[in-house]
């Protein structure tokens, strides 16, 4: 029988939640790696067993472990990132230039042939690469060439947080970086250019036409529609129907635009969701109200998911990691929070129960649809 | 042998006790102390001074018989008390983070 493992990383720990596919049944493993902080874990497609994670610590620095065994057992694997040639500088808060510096692993993707092959996104803001299962990491610098001196960090550092494999296309890799926008690819990594035509935000960024500099939030793409992006920027909610070439504003009724996850049903590309937050400086629900968002039109139109999910005195966040879907016949929807629950979906989002309720705060989620 | 005290976080990632021995050709420094370390433990590799500066992270501290050494050169010849192994070396998680 088919199951659900779902990975959640938080500030003190990975923890590895089970169920069989009816998903109303979870086994909970965990605290793996406890105390650390676990920005991301992730599963290959081509072996499910295989996962990797990035384990964190402003004392100890990074740590990438790997699993064989579907997360019963790990193996600290290699954790140097060191960025190609002479590192260079990039823009910092006060607009002088600042020495790129390696602080941690904000994302892993495995790619979708080989297990062990992975793409890692990390803070100082580049892309690295690992062919050999985890155990040294290249950079793909052709990416700080797209501009990477203008780039500066938003609040949370600069960290490329966003990593999407084209699956018909093995030569496409989009990513999205804080706080300077979303790049592609065309050739497997080696050169890539923004893609921010049409993102706007007039006060932090005056010039309609600029490059870089965007706080792009996350990105979202259905693997049969290719072509069509969805974004939530730091404000907006964006869509592109030509692979990033160009932007459209879709945030039309949401109660507020700003928010930090995006993501695609499994089986309707045209379904979205989002968490809206109230604002860039109130980093929690309107009114205290816990409300995912869902659009089956592709945007504009919203209504909101509420059954099962707090509707008074919630001042959670939902963080841009920390939203991903599952792909069994009725689409499964799983989010962590910042006060430690992860809320399930077993039916597009209709209804939602909290799978479990107290964890450390939840940094992401990542979800696996076993055979 | 040079005996190191490692902060909980390594122990476990290292899969070690708390204290570990090591041999340790002379000149024993603190230097030469972590390339025996990390050669030993490659897991411990990055986790407490950088891999490629080799400077110690800013939140890793060092004590040598009761003083802090973190501002110390990592050349500097480290004590009789630490090659007789009467002491060790101290690595410590600073208090920091509130």
């Amino acid at each position: 029988m088919s199951g659900v493992r779902v990975l959640v990383g938080t500030r003190k720990g990975a923890f590895i939640l089970q169920s069989d596919a009816r998903r109303e049944q979870w086994d909970i493993s965990g605290p793996h790696f406890a105390g650390w902080e676990v920005y991301h874990m992730n599963g290959s497609r081509a072996d499910p067993n295989r996962l990797y994670a990035s384990q964190t610590s402003g004392w100890f620095g990074q740590v990438i472990q790997r699993s064989d065994d579907g997360g019963q057992t790990w193996q600290p694997v290699g954790n140097k990132f060191a960025y190609e040639g002479v590192p260079g500088t990039h823009q910092w808060y006060d607009g002088s230039q600042h020495p790129w510096e390696f602080k941690r692993v904000w994302q892993l993707v495995p790619s979708l042939t080989d297990p062990d092959t992975v793409y890692a996104g990390v803070e100082d803001a580049a892309l690295f690469r690992t062919g050999d299962g985890g155990l040294t990491w290249q950079e793909l610098p052709g990416l700080r060439e797209a501009k990477g001196h203008l780039w500066q960090p938003g609040a949370g550092g600069m960290c490329l947080h966003t990593i999407i494999l084209d699956p018909n296309n093995a030569g496409r890799i989009l990513v999205a970086i804080s706080a300077a926008g979303a790049f592609r690819s065309d050739d497997s990594g080696e050169t890539w250019r923004p893609i921010n035509q049409g993102l706007k935000s007039a006060f932090e960024l005056p010039d309609p036409t600029a490059e870089v500099g965007h706080c792009v939030h996350n990105l979202a793409m259905h693997p049969s529609r290719p072509g069509v992006l969805f974004m939530q920027k730091h404000w907006d909610v964006m869509r592109s129907d030509d692979s990033g070439d160009s932007w459209n504003e879709v945030s039309g009724n949401l109660p507020s635009d700003f928010g930090f996850p995006i993501a695609v049903h499994a089986h309707e590309p045209n379904t979205i969701y989002v968490v809206p937050i109230k604002s860039d400086s109130e980093h929690y629900p309107p009114d205290g109200k816990l409300r995912v968002y869902r659009s089956r039109s592709g945007g504009n139109e919203w209504e909101a998911l509420t059954k099962g999910l707090p509707q008074h005195d919630c001042y959670v966040n939902v963080l841009r990691s920390a939203l991903a879907v599952d792909t069994l016949d009725s689409c499964g929807i799983y989010f962590g929070t910042t006060g430690g629950q992860v809320y399930a979906s077993a039916d597009s989002g209709d209804s939602w129960t909290a799978i479990v309720r107290d964890l450390p705060a939840v940094l992401s989620v990542e979800v696996q649809t076993l055979p | 042998m040079i005996r190191v005290v490692l902060p909980q976080h390594l122990q476990t990632l290292a899969r070690v006790t708390r204290l570990v021995e090591l041999k340790v050709d002379e000149p024993v420094t603190i230097g030469s102390v972590l390339d025996v370390l990390e050669a030993r433990y490659p897991v411990l590799r990055g986790t407490i001074r950088d891999q490629v500066t080799l400077q110690r992270r800013p939140f890793i501290r060092f004590f040598v018989c009761g003083e802090d050494w973190s501002q110390e050169s990592v050349d500097s010849p480290l004590p009789g008390e630490i090659l007789a192994g009467a002491e060790p070396l101290r690595i410590v998680g600073a208090m920091a983070g509130g």
